[in-house]
């Protein structure tokens, strides 16, 4: 039982990254039925300026008589990161994927690799091939509760994931701009005809995917403090995984893929030999889509989507 | 007019053909260096490129290399195998057949060494790789050599190391099943600690994939299964992050680790986690004598840190190789004849006295050196704790 709730802990908090990334990738996808395969990059750039925006913040504390409490700094390294990653997800839109909305759907998802390509190379150019380690933003405090060990970083990933998932769902739900998202999403074509900007909505939902990918990008470099410039892609990867297994255009469908990945690989690692890890767990996922090819929420394609 | 200009096209061919200085002359002695700059492991390809340029320093201070009363100046190749296989196996092949280097030195770590090994073997090329410890690197592979101990000597080192220092019994490993060297050492230390232990003592053989960053899972099977220890023959960006991991889910028993723990990063990446931790090694830099200060120092005065295992054994091979090239006798020019007199001179080394030890090499190829136990102290240096030999 404590080996099935500590595991069920380490889900928890494998799969509230897969499910930050699996979102931002899911937006983009059901607005502007695009591949975006830079999102795993974008991600990883959002890693490495929280990396930058954290270390300027700790200097800036350090220069100054009163230091400011680990909490504040958290928190400002995440808003002041997402900020800056959702201009980074701007321009890749405008540079990238405006031009070629009329273009192919191939020629868009080719465009999104070599984004990708670019960015790698960009932040290795930048920061070498060196690894970097994410600057010890929580102090890692252990809890035993009767055999099961939480952190304090858990709990807060896990929270701060949550919030941002609540939040997101919100503006979608309740917003006048989340209105136009879902509408976009219904057809992208017929919308913008009645007067709904497209070139407003598709730059905002990259925005908002990128800030995301930030938050994402920011809560693994407190969990895993080791940063490398091809990390984003096999995170890319799975967040496409898990956008294709929630259903297009499913914000709860991208949550729950994201976690269900999680999960899946997770457990499939604490049942069987872990060397069988991925093959099993990707196999079950197969499985899954076999047998709902449109995924948890998505319908056939002639029904058009929901956000 | 153009009968003119294909006569003296053809007069000049000819003396192009005729002239002896085309022929058979070695105007310099190239070397390759295959290294993994960038990728994976980074900082292995700094140490390998960083003690090469200062080897490079010595040869062109004395002039360069001599061969049978001649001086020869020396050129490095150095090519990026970006951590990978196939790039390791593409840049071999650049450098040997376009670039004619006369020997290569590297690639570093087995996933790249194991398959350009293949490449020098079949092109008939010298290479030593003064890292790689997986036994199939120079495997019936006359051309291929190395300059480090090898796994199934290191494996055996690391569990009576274990059972010795500490008297356990239950052990676990952890290893990335998609890379030779982890997966080749795990299972050289399963078998020798199963040897003392009898079968069954390993009780928990966990696993991942290149490029994972969550072990929770596989750390809690390993917490669940009762091991009093835990061996991750792991690089350094994995290892300061299944250390960190370990300790969070509350496993407080030794971690061991091995040769690829002893970069100069990991302690940077890990912290305070992997501090009084173990692992075996080539070499420990705190507390060294002789050449082997001499050589620490000096690399530590140019580039600002302590050089690492792999700049001390790529040094080490770089001397090995210098050796090898001075007696042979004479270079003819012909590169494949060339290559082959370095290749026989190269295995017929006896008794070499490098930074890292005293070696011979085997019939293989491989040499026969000693084994070194570092524990990384409480000020995050690599600290000489044992040595072991075969």
């Amino acid at each position: 039982m404590v080996f099935f709730l500590q595991n069920l802990v380490n889900a928890l908090q494998w799969g509230s990254f897969y499910a930050l990334i699996a979102l931002g990738y899911s937006m983009v996808y059901s607005i502007l039925m695009l591949f975006n395969f830079a999102h795993g990059d974008i991600f990883m750039v959002g890693a490495y300026i929280g990396f930058g925006v954290a270390s300027c913040i700790l200097a800036l504390a350090s220069l100054g008589a009163n230091t400011l409490p680990n909490w504040l700094i958290l928190v400002l390294t995440i808003l002041i990161s997402m900020f800056l990653n959702s201009f980074l997800g701007m321009l890749v839109e405008r540079i990238g994927y405006r031009p070629l909305r009329d273009a192919p759907r191939a020629s868009a998802a080719i465009t999104g690799l070599m984004i990708g390509i670019i960015l790698e190379t960009g932040i290795l150019a930048l920061f070498g091939a060196r690894r970097i380690s994410f600057p010890p933003l929580i102090q890692t405090v252990t809890y035993n509760m009767g055999g099961v060990f939480v952190t304090n970083k858990k709990i807060v990933i896990v929270l701060v994931s949550v919030m941002f998932m609540l939040a997101l769902h919100q503006f979608v739900r309740r917003t006048k701009y989340g209105m136009a998202m879902r509408a976009m999403a219904f057809d992208y074509v017929v919308v913008p005809l009645m007067g709904v900007p497209l070139n407003t909505i598709a730059a905002m939902t990259f925005g908002i995917g990128s800030a995301l990918a930030a938050v994402a990008g920011i809560l693994f470099g407190v969990a895993y403090p080791v940063l490398d410039p091809y990390m984003g892609i096999i995170y890319g990867w799975k967040a496409f995984v898990a956008a294709i297994l929630g259903g297009r255009g499913s914000i709860m469908g991208a949550t729950l893929a994201g976690f269900l990945l999680g999960f899946i690989e997770i457990f499939v690692a604490m049942i069987f030999p872990s060397t069988l890890r991925d093959l099993i767990a990707y196999s079950i996922i197969l499985l899954i889509l076999v047998f709902r090819p449109h995924g948890f929420f998505g319908e056939p394609y002639s029904a058009r989507l929901r956000l | 007019m153009k009968k003119g200009l294909v006569t003296i096209t053809l007069f000049l061919l000819v003396g192009l053909l005729l002239s002896p200085c085309t022929w058979g002359r070695v105007k310099t002695i190239k070397i390759g260096i295959n290294a993994p700059l960038t990728g994976d492991i980074p900082k292995v390809g700094e140490g390998t490129k960083y003690a090469a340029e200062m080897w490079l320093e010595d040869v062109k201070a004395a002039g360069g290399i001599e061969v049978g009363g001649k001086r020869y100046p020396v050129e490095l190749v150095i090519e990026d195998n970006e951590s990978k296989a196939e790039s390791a196996v593409k840049v071999q092949t650049k450098m040997i057949t376009e670039d004619e280097v006369l020997v290569i030195v590297g690639p570093q770590s087995s996933k790249q060494a194991v398959p350009a090994g293949g490449v020098a073997d079949n092109y008939k090329t010298p290479m030593i790789s003064p890292w790689s410890t997986n036994p199939d690197t120079t495997k019936d592979r006359p051309f291929v050599f190395r300059g480090c101990f090898l796994d199934p000597f290191q494996g055996p080192v690391v569990a009576n190391f274990i059972t010795k220092e500490f008297g356990f019994k239950k052990a676990a490993v952890l290893y990335d099943v998609a890379s030779d060297y982890p997966k080749g050492l795990a299972e050289f230390f399963k078998k020798a600690w199963e040897d003392i232990h009898g079968p069954g003592s390993v009780v928990a053989f966990e696993s991942f994939t290149t490029k994972d960053a969550d072990f929770s899972s596989q750390l809690t099977n390993i917490i669940k299964s009762g091991a009093e220890v835990l061996f991750t023959p792991q690089y350094y960006n994995e290892v300061a992050l299944i250390v960190q991991q370990a300790h969070e889910l509350g496993f407080n028993k030794p971690i061991v680790g091995s040769d690829s723990w002893g970069s100069a990063e990991t302690v940077n990446l890990c912290g305070k986690d992997c501090y009084g931790l173990f692992f075996s090694t080539h070499y420990a830099a705190a507390g060294a004598t002789g050449a082997t200060k001499e050589f620490i120092d000096r690399y530590r005065g140019k580039y600002g840190y302590v050089p690492d295992d792999v700049a001390a054994l790529t040094w080490d091979s770089l001397h090995i190789v210098q050796k090898a090239i001075e007696s042979c006798g004479k270079l003819t020019g012909r590169i494949g004849k060339d290559r082959k007199a370095v290749r026989d001179a190269m295995a017929k080394i006896k008794d070499f006295h490098g930074i890292t030890g005293k070696m011979t090499f085997t019939e293989e190829g491989d040499p026969i050196k000693c084994a070194v136990i570092v524990r990384i102290s409480e000020k995050g240096e690599f600290e000489f704790y044992k040595s072991v030999c075969p």
